[in-house]
């Protein structure tokens, strides 16, 4: 370790990394596509191994997710939770800030909302609706808005923070569930109480209206992440903190701001599926969406049309892939396996567009 | 509780907070480098699924332990991959190891079982007896001492030896002095002539290696030799949030681990006439865990933080 000084050409790496101007719109997606292939092809080596035909099981994935109108319905009831969640965590990676506590954030915005709809049943249908929409996103904010003022505050690491708090949420969910919200007229096993009729959104076109608020959440964050002067600060803060307070920004306002934002739209998700899809409060009621929801949101790249795309794309996957599962026989984790096969494709694919390798030329400059 | 229930109430403990020693020594040795590694979860189940199709077909503790060894590293290879040399964020790829990580073990668990044609995949007894609490004629018998100290399956030693040799490895060597210099500074480090990209490979195998040994553990002692799906289940989470606990250090690891395997505990042995629900113990490790975190913030200590460069990934030509 202490020879430094003697490093001439010759230690210059065989391969060494270096950046890549800006790549033409064509090109970035061209490469998109061969990173897509190239997973399709890992993932189909997979399926031969495990003795099926791949393109019977791809095609079947794709068949599966629209093959009747309840089909195509199950991939939009799976789509909407995930398209909100990417949404919402989208305004906290433009910051910079890990929110990788959505899954907290949107048990937070179930259990506020199945307060309404558990204790307070009684309310007129719309009022109810309306309310139980508000308590969902301020549970969801709230939940967001404390790792915000302790990063604000005290620099306190909202990974490891926003982390933690899926878990004491998690758990709150089941000391509920065990104690002071249980189904006095459910004996034996402790589970939550069905919803009255007055607290479940209304369908439209056979699907719960969280497709309606999905749309005009889209449209909300598209705008405001596109033409909106907070989204701007957003963005300063996100690239340096110095930069933006020198230019006068008020960064503790910010992040609290946009946390509170990004989990209160997390939070509206809690709301829409228990209210929505499951009709009751559940410990399981995110189904692992809003870890799922970070891949999506840093694949989109953040932009919001993008983010539909790619969630439509996952949803379609994971209601395929049940098909897949009761047409082969092979487990219903073989969804998990492919998409992990996928996206390390994906990811690792990013790289290409920003960075090249150069290879050493004789003589040992590269 | 009397005087025999406490020595069984901390003998309880220490076993069960070993999964979690491992994931955690796992995940410092990763995160000495700057990587933080949220594919805890999934490089356990990897190898949890791993060691024990090796212990099913070759009857040997030792060489399942040493496959989901190999199996976790590999699985952290793909981590290594994608974060060091590909420069990938840190979060998604090791959110997406995990999904993967599980998905796949729970995926094999099924084909094999579907392809064996057998009801249940269950160890032969001859791994069985091996993997069970040692039993040192004279040593074991010896009241208090014995349950407390020669009682227990040989993972707890392995894992308490891994502690020590890391805690050895990162404070007493020179290798280690240099693979904390890369955590805090990796350009600094670069710059004094240390091999960044092949110590970060290293020790991000060497973590997933020990993090697929904890993942054997919850087959092979929890779930008693039988293969269940979900056999993790997040001990992975608990380990990260352990690693906070313990302020990135090996040695507190050991005690840590103790203390959230008492907590795992703990409601096995109150009385239940007290009335705390069993939520609230599950909910302990995490509300304290995040009261750690906040407290080593409020006193901006360096000492008890995260490897600075945790998280960011390091491109030489960008100093």
């Amino acid at each position: 370790m202490s020879n430094i000084a003697t490093k001439t050409g010759k230690n210059e790496p065989l391969i060494r990394t270096i950046k890549r101007a800006e790549l033409p719109k064509n090109r970035v997606i061209m490469l998109r596509l061969a990173a897509l292939l190239l997973a399709l092809i890992a993932g189909a080596i997979f399926i031969l191994c495990i003795g099926n035909n791949p393109f019977a099981v791809y095609t079947t994935m794709v068949k599966g997710a629209f093959r009747s109108k309840l089909a195509f319905q199950g991939t939009v009831k799976l789509m909407i939770p995930l398209l909100i969640t990417s949404l919402g965590l989208t305004l906290a990676f433009r910051m910079k800030f890990w929110n990788i506590g959505a899954e907290g954030q949107i048990i937070m915005g179930a259990v506020f909302a199945s307060y309404f709809a558990i204790f307070h049943g009684d309310m007129p249908h719309w009022l109810l609706i309306t309310v139980m929409m508000i308590a969902g996103m301020i549970g969801g904010g709230l939940t967001g808005l404390l790792p915000a003022y302790f990063k604000a505050k005290y620099n306190t690491n909202e990974t490891l923070f926003t982390l933690m708090l899926n878990y004491i949420a998690l758990n709150f969910v089941v000391f509920l569930r065990e104690g002071p919200w249980a189904d006095p007229t459910s004996p034996g096993y402790k589970k939550f109480a069905l919803f009255p009729a007055e607290a479940r959104l209304d369908k439209v076109f056979g699907i719960h209206a969280g497709w309606i608020i999905a749309i005009i959440v889209l449209i909300v964050v598209f705008i405001y992440t596109k033409f909106t002067k907070q989204c701007y600060e957003i963005d300063v803060v996100g690239e340096s903190k110095a930069t933006a307070s020198y230019a006068g920004m008020n960064v503790k306002r910010i992040i609290l701001r946009t946390m509170f934002l990004s989990g209160a739209i997390c939070g509206l998700v809690g709301m829409i599926e228990v209210s929505g899809n499951a009709g009751t409060m559940t410990e399981g009621i995110t189904r692992g969406v809003g870890f799922t929801a970070i891949i999506v949101a840093w694949l989109a790249n953040l932009k919001p049309m993008s983010i539909f795309v790619i969630a439509a794309l996952f949803s379609i996957m994971e209601k395929g892939s049940s098909v897949v599962e009761s047409t082969f026989g092979v487990s219903e984790a073989c969804a998990d396996v492919l998409q992990g096969i996928i996206l390390f494709f994906v990811i690792g694919c990013e790289f290409f567009i920003r960075y090249k390798f150069a290879v050493r030329k004789k003589g040992g400059k590269a | 509780m009397d005087f025999g229930m406490i020595i069984a109430f901390i003998a309880a403990s220490i076993t069960s907070g070993t999964p979690i020693l491992f994931g955690t020594l796992g995940e410092i040795v990763t995160e000495k480098v700057g990587h933080l590694n949220l594919g805890v979860e999934g490089m356990m189940a990897i190898g949890a699924f791993a060691g024990f199709m090796a212990g099913y077909t070759t009857d040997s503790f030792l060489i399942a332990i040493l496959v989901a060894f190999a199996a976790g590293a590999l699985a952290a290879l793909i981590y290594g991959i994608l974060t060091i040399t590909f420069m990938a964020n840190q979060n998604v790829t090791g959110l997406t190891l995990t999904i993967f990580g599980v998905g796949l073990a729970n995926f094999c668990g099924h084909f094999a079982r579907k392809t064996l044609e057998v009801e249940s995949l269950k160890l032969p007894e001859k791994i069985t007896d091996q993997m069970r609490a040692i039993n040192i004629p004279g040593l074991s018998d010896i009241p208090v001492i014995g349950p407390l100290l020669f009682s227990y399956n040989p993972f707890v030693y392995l894992g308490i030896i891994t502690a020590i040799l890391l805690a050895f490895y990162f404070n007493r060597t020179k290798r280690g002095l240099n693979v904390r210099a890369i955590g805090e500074n990796p350009a600094a480090a670069d710059a004094a002539g240390i091999k960044v990209t092949k110590w970060k490979y290293i020790n991000v195998c060497l973590g997933g290696g020990i993090c697929g040994i904890g993942g054997a553990f919850t087959i092979m002692i929890i779930n008693k030799g039988v293969w269940i799906s979900d056999c993790v289940n997040g001990l992975g989470w608990i380990s990260v949030a352990l690693v906070i606990f313990a302020s990135w250090n090996p040695k507190k690891a050991i005690f840590g681990s103790f203390i959230f395997g008492a907590l795992r505990q703990l409601k096995y042995y109150v009385p239940s006439s007290i009335g705390i629900p069993g939520a609230i113990y599950d909910m302990l490790p995490y509300i304290i865990t995040t009261i750690v975190l906040i407290m080593a913030s409020v006193r901006n200590s360096k000492k008890n933080a995260q490897p600075a460069s945790c998280g960011v990934n390091y491109f030489r030509e960008e100093r």
